[in-house]
C-alpha cells in the first residue's frame, strides 16, 4: 500500500486516490499554429522516466482535488507532494 | 547439438544424466556483429531464431541485461490466444497461432501447448452483442470462434456462479476453442537452445550503456562487457524501452507499467479453459501442476519496480471470487510482476525508426507472450529485409502520428486504466 500526503487532507491510503499520469505533460498552447510532433509529443509521446517522477492523482475518495506527487518509479518512494497549481522547485 | 529424443534419455539415463550437453553456451562478446538484439527475452530469442531459420543470418548476439527467462517471459500467466476483432491483430496473431501449433517439433523442446480454448464471459446483452460482432469478425480472418449461451457456458465450467442474484450474471461468453496456454521458460529455452545452436551469441548480464550512431545511422553500441561494431540492432526490451530510447534520445508512445499476476496452492483438476471475466479484468486457467493461474488489471501508476502492491491484487481476486466463488477457499502461493511496454492505443509495434539500422519492437501490453513466434518472425523479416512484412504493417510508429490506431479497446491513452 501507497500512503500518499495529500495537501489539503493530510496522509491518506492509495486506494483514496486515482492516478492522472505524467505531470510534466503541458498542453500546446491555444490559438497558436502547432506541428503534428508537437501534437504527437503531447497527446501520446510520454519520457516515462525510470526514477523521479512527477505526476497528477486525484483525492477521488477525499477532497477530489488534483494534486501533484514526485514519486520513484523504481522504489515507490514517494519525496514530496504539491497542489495542482502549485510551483515544483 | 543433442537431439531431445526417448533413445537419448534412455541413453544419457544409463550415465546418470551427468553428460547432456548445455542448452546454450556463454560466450565471450565479439567485437562485431552483423545484427545485435538487445533483450533476450522471449521476443529478442524468437528474433534471433527466426534471423538464422528464415533468412541465414547466423553472425547475431542478443544482448541481454539479467538472464534467460528472468524477465517476461518468466512472469506472464501462459496464454495464448487470436481473439481479436481487427484485421491487423487478428491476422498477426493467428500466424502465431499456427506457429505455436508447430513450436515443440520445430524447437525440437516440449514447450507443452495446449489448446484447450478461452472463454470470455459475457454479463449483458449489450456485452453478448458485442461479443457476437467480434467473434464475426474473427471468423471472417479464419479464426474459430463460438458464441456461447449461458446454459453451454455452464455446461463448461460449472464452477462459476450462476445463481440467480449475483451482481454480474453470466449470460454467455465467446469461446475461441484452439487458443490456450503453454510452459513459458520452455518456451525461452527452446529458443535460446536452437538459436545458440545454429551460431547465434547469447550474452547474459551485459547491459547497454550507449549507442554508436554516424549521421543517422547505427555504427555499434557500447555494453557493460565491452563495445560491438554492428550495423542493425534490434530493440526487444519491453518494460525497459524507455530507458533505451532515452540513450537514443527519442520519446515513444509507450509507459510503462506494473502488472501483478499469481498462484493459489496446487488443487486436483477443476478447470480446463482459460476463463476470462467480462465485468472487470480478470483471467484464470489452471497449470499441470494444478495451481490456479491467475492476474488481472495494472498496478496504475508508472512503475519499473517488477513487484507489486497489495491493493491491486484484492482488486483482481475479488473480481475472481465473484466469477467463482471457491477461489475463496484456496490460499496464494506465489505473487510477482513484471513490467509492461504499455502503447497508447494497446497495440505493438514492430517498425523501423528514423535512425537506419535501429529496428523497434515493443507495445506489447498485456499480450507479449502469445506473440513471441509471431513477433520474432515479423521482427526478424523487417531486420533482414530493412522493410516491414504485411504482418506487422500495422504495427508502425507512425500510426499515432497519421491516425491509423489499433485501439482494440477503444480505451486511448490512459494507459494505467485498460
Amino acid at each position: 500500500m501507497l500512503y500518499i500526503k495529500c495537501p489539503h487532507c493530510g496522509m491518506r491510503p492509495q486506494t483514496e486516490f486515482s492516478y492522472g499520469g505524467d505531470a510534466t505533460v503541458k498542453r500546446p498552447e491555444l490559438n497558436k499554429e502547432i506541428s503534428d510532433h508537437e501534437w504527437d509529443n503531447f497527446v501520446y509521446n510520454r519520457k516515462s522516466l525510470r526514477g523521479k517522477h512527477l505526476e497528477l492523482w486525484q483525492h477521488i475518495s477525499g477532497c477530489r482535488q488534483w494534486i501533484k506527487v514526485e514519486r520513484d518509479t523504481a522504489t515507490h518512494e514517494i519525496f514530496k507532494t504539491f497542489k495542482a497549481d502549485e510551483d515544483v522547485a | 547439438m543433442q537431439k531431445y529424443s526417448i533413445f537419448n534419455l534412455v541413453k544419457n539415463a544409463f550415465s546418470g544424466h551427468q553428460n547432456w550437453d548445455l542448452a546454450w553456451k556463454d560466450p565471450t562478446p565479439k567485437k562485431e556483429y552483423e545484427v545485435v538484439i538487445i533483450g533476450g527475452g522471449g521476443h529478442g530469442l524468437a528474433t534471433a531464431y527466426y534471423l538464422a531459420k528464415e533468412h541465414n543470418i547466423t553472425n547475431v548476439a542478443i544482448i541481454e541485461k539479467g538472464w534467460i527467462g528472468g524477465g517476461n517471459v518468466g512472469r506472464n500467466t501462459t496464454i495464448i490466444r487470436s481473439n481479436y476483432m481487427h484485421d491487423d491483430n487478428g491476422l498477426f496473431s493467428e500466424f502465431g497461432m499456427d506457429l505455436w501449433r508447430k513450436m515443440s517439433q520445430d524447437l525440437n523442446y516440449n514447450v507443452m501447448f495446449s489448446p484447450r480454448g478461452i472463454i470470455n464471459l459475457a454479463h449483458s446483452d449489450a456485452q453478448m452483442n458485442v461479443y457476437a460482432r467480434r467473434g464475426n469478425s474473427m471468423r471472417l480472418n479464419g479464426i474459430d470462434a463460438e458464441l456461447l449461451n449461458r446454459e453451454q457456458v455452464k455446461e463448461i465450467i460449472p464452477m462459476a456462479d450462476f445463481s440467480e442474484n449475483v451482481r454480474f450474471p453470466i449470460f454467455g461468453g465467446l469461446m475461441q476453442p484452439s487458443a490456450g496456454t503453454a510452459r513459458h521458460d520452455a518456451v525461452a529455452w527452446g529458443y535460446a537452445r536452437q538459436a545458440d545452436s545454429m551460431g547465434v551469441d547469447i550474452i547474459q548480464n551485459c547491459e547497454v550503456t550507449g549507442f554508436d550512431i554516424n549521421n543517422g545511422k547505427i555504427n555499434g553500441v557500447r555494453t557493460s562487457r565491452g563495445d560491438i561494431k554492428v550495423k542493425k540492432i534490434g530493440l526487444c526490451v519491453a518494460g525497459s524501452t524507455n530507458i533505451l530510447a532515452e540513450k537514443l534520445n527519442m520519446t515513444l508512445p509507450i509507459e510503462t507499467h506494473l502488472l501483478q499476476a499469481c498462484v493459489s496452492e496446487p488443487v486436483k483438476p477443476v478447470l480446463d479453459r482459460v476463463v476470462t471475466f467480462g465485468a472487470g479484468h480478470f483471467y484464470i486457467s489452471q497449470s499441470d501442476k494444478g495451481e490456479m493461474v491467475m492476474g488481472g488489471d495494472l498496478d496504475g501508476y508508472n512503475s519499473y519496480a517488477q513487484r507489486g502492491n497489495l491493493p491491486t491484487l484484492q482488486h483482481v481476486l475479488t473480481e475472481g471470487i465473484a466469477m467463482m466463488p471457491f477461489l475463496s477457499k484456496l490460499k496464494m502461493l506465489r505473487t510477482w510482476g513484471g513490467i509492461m511496454d504499455m502503447s497508447m492505443d494497446g497495440s505493438p509495434i514492430i517498425d523501423k525508426t528514423h535512425i537506419d539500422g535501429l529496428y523497434l519492437n515493443c507495445g506489447w501490453c498485456y499480450g507479449g507472450f502469445k506473440a513471441t513466434p509471431a513477433s520474432g518472425w515479423t521482427f526478424a523479416h523487417t531486420i533482414a529485409q530493412d522493410r516491414v512484412h504485411k504482418l506487422n504493417a500495422g504495427y508502425s510508429l507512425n500510426r499515432f502520428n497519421t491516425g491509423h490506431l489499433l485501439d482494440e479497446k477503444g480505451l486511448g491513452t490512459k494507459t494505467w486504466i485498460s
